[in-house]
């Protein structure tokens, strides 16, 4: 099955990312309503797209009172049906992840669905820091958490030679 | 809602702030105005040019702000994310449009507008808080003080909104240095003509900004295959694909030495014999951490650097970039050639120092290190000696550099006369002809007795002596769009013209002008005929460039200055560089000025005939 990879190293912080994915839900340039997120540590100078990796528990599926989150078989995406969810938004408390988001406007949730299998945002990308392949684990995590915790580890390290 | 909401690529809606009465208000963006000046630098100056008295003081509260985006400012675009800040320039009397990337510009489109007014002076330290259509100009007295990276840490955990974009002054700023910038995202500069001072005259510590809303197309489908045939040439060009990703612009360095046309010690010289250790490729292999993209821009030249802590704490300045516990960002080349080779200065940790002081502090880099250079030679003549400057300032001095960085922006000893710029320096010290600059601002990293279209652009250019208002470096030594002989005069007028037209109309697209690195403005038409509905054509494209040229030089007219002022100061004209490959050269700006004027229709002064305003519509 393909899944989303980031690749941290490669990420210049350009949000083209977030662009093409809120360009695909709103026809608009609206990075609010964006599921992929660039985060920027400039103290780190690590730059880091997040987004839903579509894990197994689910949470969000779980939590739903209306079950308005099924699984797009094709792809492994958890999706939410519009005209089943009631925007009640506790999927977005579930998420441990914060990929669950709500839109005020609607009054709906949304989220990653992998654009159906042809990710926006990996096309986007100048860099190829967003691929989607066929893995067996979402493997992408691992290296962000660790280039992250490289940065902060950095951080400390140069407070601690400092004092 | 109101018909302003038809618009699309522009917002339709200008925020206006009269600082003075903290009166705020929101008024529909002149749509013909709009369609004539597109935007950014365009519509800045239109609106200056409407609303302000040219002959105020630039530092009064008489004088006018703007901040402005374009059209494609805040789309996918590449490189959709400038903003442009127009006013008259504390360093030069001249009006000014200083230009910046990162992600102020988009998110100010995302809350809404297209540009900011601000007007009069606020009784006391404040910013400016602007959350969507909700607009606060609230007290600053706790921020005052603070250099732009504590300002932007203590502003975002205030205002506690994730996402909060801001862009400040430094000390610099406050203290009313002549060459003071407006800093946003940390590192990205509205870097000249003291746009920086103008804001500190009014009291304006900063103006933070969340918005939530989007940018609008007129025609998604047609919109989105212009922006991906831009992308297609982007990818294709050596310098937008490979130079500026791998190097950014500090591999301009090793080039332009090579030609002899890195000016050295305050233009005393253009060969520096220690380009390399300041290079990019230098700086590249040492001291780069990441490379840094603005929004949305696909090449990302940012260079973000580091010092290991002794390379940073080898310097006596008590200003140290506190919460950049890794890196900072820069030098980019022209800083570089400032900073380095014009003060002779050949040691990259101190220009990556002084560059990170420079970006904290809220100074132009490039101002800065050539005022330095000049006050180095001044000591080098003996005009000052060190009982006045406090401490050695001799051509090579790292140390003097650094130190005269923190000096400067808080006016302490002889930083106080650094701080009026070189102009206003060499003048008060009797020795004005150590200026090197046009319009009171100092040149930029290319010698113009190598380079003679360079020297007809920086004599003409409307805001004082910039790299950014005709780049002929790119013709006459990147061979682009075709090569052309630096050394000779012939065709000079010509490009010079067709570079500032050009560049005038980019400005006003809220796009980058290193796109036309490997793009021109035949590329960019669709998309912002496709964003904004209106069907441009590439002529008019051209003749809005040549507008907003024209405008800018007759708001210059109503400001004092005339032909007489499109001049370069004497050792550009008169003396022969001394030794390497330019040796012997003058810049010969009285073979390429009056075929100028003529291309312009201007008359033989340099006046804009009539004819030429009915033309262009500035009747």
């Amino acid at each position: 099955m393909k899944q989303l990879r980031v690749i941290t190293e490669k990420c210049t912080s350009c949000v083209q990312c977030e662009l093409a994915c809120a360009f695909v839900q709103t026809g608009t340039f609206q990075p609010s309503r964006s599921v992929i997120r660039v985060h920027i540590f400039d103290e780190q100078a690590v730059y880091a797209p997040y987004t839903c990796f579509q894990c197994d528990e689910a949470w969000c599926l779980t939590a739903c009172p209306v079950n308005a989150i099924g699984i797009d078989s094709d792809t492994n995406a958890k999706v939410v049906m519009d005209d089943v969810c009631v925007g009640c938004a506790v999927c977005t408390v579930a998420c441990p992840y914060g990929t669950m988001f709500y839109n005020p406007d609607t009054h709906k949730a949304f989220k990653c669905d992998l654009c159906g299998g042809d990710p926006a945002c990996v096309k986007s990308c100048p860099t190829g820091a967003l691929e989607y392949v066929d893995m067996d684990q979402p493997d992408w995590l691992a290296s962000w958490a660790d280039k992250v915790n490289r940065g902060f580890q950095h951080m400390q390290d140069e407070e601690g030679g400092n004092a | 809602m109101s018909a302003t909401n038809t618009m699309h690529g522009w917002t339709g809606t200008v925020l206006r702030v009269n600082l003075t009465t903290g009166a705020i208000t929101k008024e529909p963006l002149n749509a013909e105005w709009a369609r004539d000046y597109v935007g950014g630098r365009g519509l800045g100056v239109k609106y200056l040019s409407e609303e302000m008295d040219p002959s105020v003081d630039p530092l009064s509260p008489e004088n006018k702000m703007i901040f402005a985006t374009g059209p494609l400012t805040g789309t996918n675009a590449s490189c959709g994310s400038r903003y442009m800040v127009v006013t008259k320039g504390a360093l030069t009397n001249a009006i000014t449009t200083s230009n910046s990337g990162g992600f102020w510009g988009p998110e100010m489109k995302f809350a809404g507008y297209d540009m900011i007014i601000l007007e009069g002076k606020a009784a006391q330290p404040s910013y400016l808080w602007i959350y969507d259509d909700r607009v606060e100009l609230r007290e600053a007295t706790h921020l005052w003080g603070k250099t732009v990276w504590q300002t932007e840490e203590a502003l975002r955990a205030e205002l506690g909104v994730p996402d909060t974009i801001i862009a400040s002054i430094g000390p610099a700023g406050e203290n009313l240095v002549r060459f003071a910038c407006i800093m946003n995202d940390l590192h990205r500069a509205a870097g000249r003509s003291g746009v920086g001072a103008v804001m500190g005259s009014k009291n304006l510590k900063a103006i933070a900004l969340r918005g939530t809303g989007g940018v609008s197309l007129a025609d998604p489908q047609a919109y989105l295959e212009g922006q991906w045939a831009m992308k297609e040439k982007l990818r294709q060009s050596p310098v937008t694909a490979e130079g500026l990703p791998m190097y950014g612009t500090e591999v301009l360095v090793n080039v332009i030495n090579e030609h002899g046309a890195l000016p050295t010690r305050n233009h005393q010289q253009t060969v520096f014999d220690e380009a390399e250790n300041i290079s990019g490729e230098t700086l590249t292999e040492t001291r780069l951490v990441a490379n840094k993209a603005c929004f949305s821009c696909t090449i990302a030249c940012g260079r973000v650097s580091t010092l290991p802590g002794e390379a940073s704490s080898k310097y006596s300045v008590t200003t140290n970039p506190q919460n950049w516990k890794i890196a900072g960002e820069g030098p980019e080349y022209e800083a570089a050639w400032a900073m380095g080779s014009e003060c002779g200065v050949g040691d990259l940790d101190a220009l990556i120092k002084a560059n990170w002081l420079c970006n904290d502090l809220g100074m132009d880099s490039i101002s800065f290190g050539a005022s330095v250079a000049a006050a180095m030679e001044l000591f080098e003549k003996g005009v000052v000696s060190q009982d006045e400057t406090g401490i050695p300032l001799e051509f090579g001095s790292a140390e003097a550099l650094v130190a005269m960085a923190e000096k400067t922006a808080y006016r302490q000893g002889f930083g106080d006369a650094v701080a009026e710029g070189s102009k206003r320096m060499t003048e008060t010290l009797g020795r004005p002809e150590f200026f090197m600059g046009v319009r009171g601002q100092e040149f930029a990293a290319y010698e113009a007795r190598a380079i003679q279209g360079m020297g007809l652009g920086y004599a003409t250019s409307n805001r004082g002596a910039c790299h950014l208002k005709a780049y002929t470096v790119a013709a006459e030594i990147l061979g682009l769009p075709r090569q052309m002989d630096p050394r000779a005069t012939e065709e000079k007028a010509e490009i010079t013209k067709i570079f500032q037209d050009a560049t005038s109309t980019v400005d006003a697209t809220g796009l980058c002008q290193f796109l036309t690195f490997g793009v021109g403005l035949e590329e960019m038409l669709p998309q912002l005929s496709a964003a904004t509905g209106v069907p441009y054509t590439l002529e008019e494209l051209v003749h809005i460039g040549e507008r907003i040229w024209n405008l800018e030089r007759l708001w210059n007219e109503r400001a004092g200055f005339t032909g007489k002022d499109d001049t370069l100061p004497k050792r550009i004209l008169e003396e022969p560089i001394p030794s390497g490959p330019a040796k012997g050269e003058v810049n010969r700006l009285g073979e390429m000025l009056p075929e100028y004027y003529e291309l312009r229709g201007w008359d033989k002064d340099g006046k804009i005939s009539e004819a030429k305003k009915k033309e262009l519509g500035l009747e």
